[in-house]
């Protein structure tokens, strides 16, 4: 590991105004200190912000706020989130494991980088980690890469769990910088496809720092489920993972919400299966024709071809669940 | 003048000169190579840490870089705490902080002060072994023993979070410590034993 400064500044301000691109911000240190380990990350100083960082759930509108250093064990057992959002928690007990999620902070897990074995090799090329280094994993071992939404410069796969439900429920990213300036990220627009800067995973302005994520308020607490295909039961990434959320009225399908982890560079939402649901009635026939059109522009690599029938499953199977959870 | 001064003017300065220069030669070359070694290896930075373990106050002089981990087996020698993976894969190194469960590997020893460690060798009462401790033995909870530390440490944790009302809520709870002997029978029959 690179020696590095520590210091842990007083207050958020304090802590922007000492940012720079080689200097780190840490908070859980799960993904940084392994990446530091590694040599993939370097910085010249550490800035420890977790007391700087909101560590709190909070009402905020008819929503929810959730403090960027909430760890991730504190959303499985927030009485808001299990009443209305539980969907979240969910999501969040499917990933790591109990250790890591009592590390991890919220923010940190929206900014983790990819697990693609060739971005912690640093022997091989990789373009998000060295960019114009060229792809190793897209003629190489790529079972556990994306199906969709990459490019021949990177085929990773973000491998979040608690931002597949995110973005099925539409939650908002709250930034700030050094000049104090805020932006409020819609989900879908948080996390980037890899495009011409595989390097970057996400649309966080240089410098500035994740405050919260917060979630509207929205009629999907009920119907809900998250379901995650790995190679072991518990404490893997996902091959391939589906949020899927129903606001069921009348026994028609007012409104639903379909997402997948470990499909593509970001966490992924099926817009068009989310559409046909609409309106429909909730029954086998809906779901696996909802599952057929999730599939349908799906292009797989050399080696995750199984990847393909397997989300299909997942999706009918994630929808089932939804009625009966 | 006289025959009895035996250097002249001229000659002192020249050779104090030579001398001089001689001696600054090496120092520059020195601060020169120190240079280039700071810019393609940067100095490690060290500090002061104060910190509580097993409620025992430690002051030590450590590198930034230190982890829990190593902290723990280098530089305070208690080695009852496993480096297994050291990427937090494994769970081998599992300490509690402030009470929680965590992994000591990926954590930085920089962020523990105000905070209070506890390891395998804070868990027993004096001679008497902590009830985890005593149905690991009775139960058969480990072979080879390297993961044991991390099993039981987790395990507490496991008993007092409370994920304890089935086998298998028990196996996901305690899927963060992984076992290559595969005692994970034993494991579970020791949590379930001090569980009820």
């Amino acid at each position: 590991m690179k020696p590095f400064t520590f210091s842990k500044p007083e207050n958020l301000g304090k802590a922007l105004s000492i940012k720079k691109d080689t200097v780190q911000f840490i908070a859980g240190g799960t993904n940084l200190l392994d990446l530091m380990k590694k040599n993939i990350a370097g910085p010249d100083a550490v800035l420890d912000i977790t007391t700087a960082l909101s560590s709190k759930i909070e009402q905020q509108g008819k929503g929810v706020r959730i403090g960027a250093m909430v760890r991730n064990s504190a959303i499985t057992t927030d009485k808001t989130i299990l009443s209305k959002y539980p969907l979240v928690a969910k999501a969040v007990l499917a990933g790591a494991s109990p250790q890591i999620r009592n590390m991890a902070s919220t923010a940190g897990n929206l900014l983790q980088r990819t697990r693609c074995p060739y971005f912690y090799d640093i022997t091989t090329p990789c373009n998000k980690r060295k960019p114009g280094s060229g792809c190793s994993a897209i003629n190489g071992e790529n079972r556990m890469n994306a199906i969709v939404g990459y490019n021949e410069q990177c085929v990773a796969v973000h491998p979040s769990d608690l931002c597949v439900a995110l973005a099925a429920l539409d939650a908002t990213v709250a930034t700030t910088d050094k000049n104090k300036k805020q932006l409020s990220i819609p989900f879908k627009d948080f996390h980037k496809l890899p495009g011409d800067t595989p390097q970057l995973d996400n649309n966080l302005p240089a410098n500035a720092i994740i405050t919260s994520v917060d979630i509207a308020e929205n009629p999907f607490s009920k119907n809900f489920y998250y379901l995650k295909l790995r190679d072991r039961d518990s404490y893997a990434f996902a091959l391939v993972s589906v949020a899927a959320a129903l606001h069921l009225q009348d026994n028609h399908i007012a409104d639903a919400r379909l997402a997948s982890g470990g499909v593509a560079h970001k966490p992924w939402r099926w817009y068009e299966a989310e559409q046909y649901l609409k309106g429909k009635a909730p029954s086998a026939s809906t779901f696996s024709a909802a599952a057929d059109i999730v599939i349908k522009d799906v292009k797989p690599l050399s080696n995750n071809g199984f990847k393909k029938s397997m989300l299909r499953g997942a999706v009918e199977t994630a929808l089932q669940n939804c009625l009966t959870a | 003048m006289n025959g009895k001064q035996s250097y002249s003017r001229r000659f002192f300065l020249k050779t104090s000169g030579a001398l001089a220069v001689l001696a600054a030669i090496p120092a520059s070359v020195k601060a020169l190579y120190n240079e280039a070694k700071n810019f393609i290896v940067p100095p490690k930075q060290t500090f002061p840490l104060p910190v509580s373990i097993n409620k025992k106050m430690y002051k030590v002089t450590v590198d930034t870089r230190t982890t829990l981990l190593d902290l723990l087996r280098e530089d305070l020698h208690l080695t009852g705490t496993k480096k297994g993976c050291d990427h937090g894969q494994c769970g081998a190194c599992t300490v509690h902080v402030d009470g929680e469960r965590v992994l000591s590997c990926l954590t930085l020893a920089a962020m523990l002060p105000g905070k209070e460690v506890t390891t395998i060798e804070g868990l027993a009462d004096g001679e008497k072994l902590h009830p985890m401790q005593q149905a690991f033995i009775e139960c058969d909870g480990f072979q080879c023993g390297y993961c044991t530390p991390g099993q039981i440490m987790s395990a507490v944790a496991c008993v007092k979070e409370g994920h304890t009302s089935s086998v298998a809520e028990i196996k996901e709870f305690m899927s963060g410590n992984l076992c290559r002997c595969g005692a994970y029978n034993g494991i579970v029959e020791s949590i379930q034993k001090v569980a009820k």
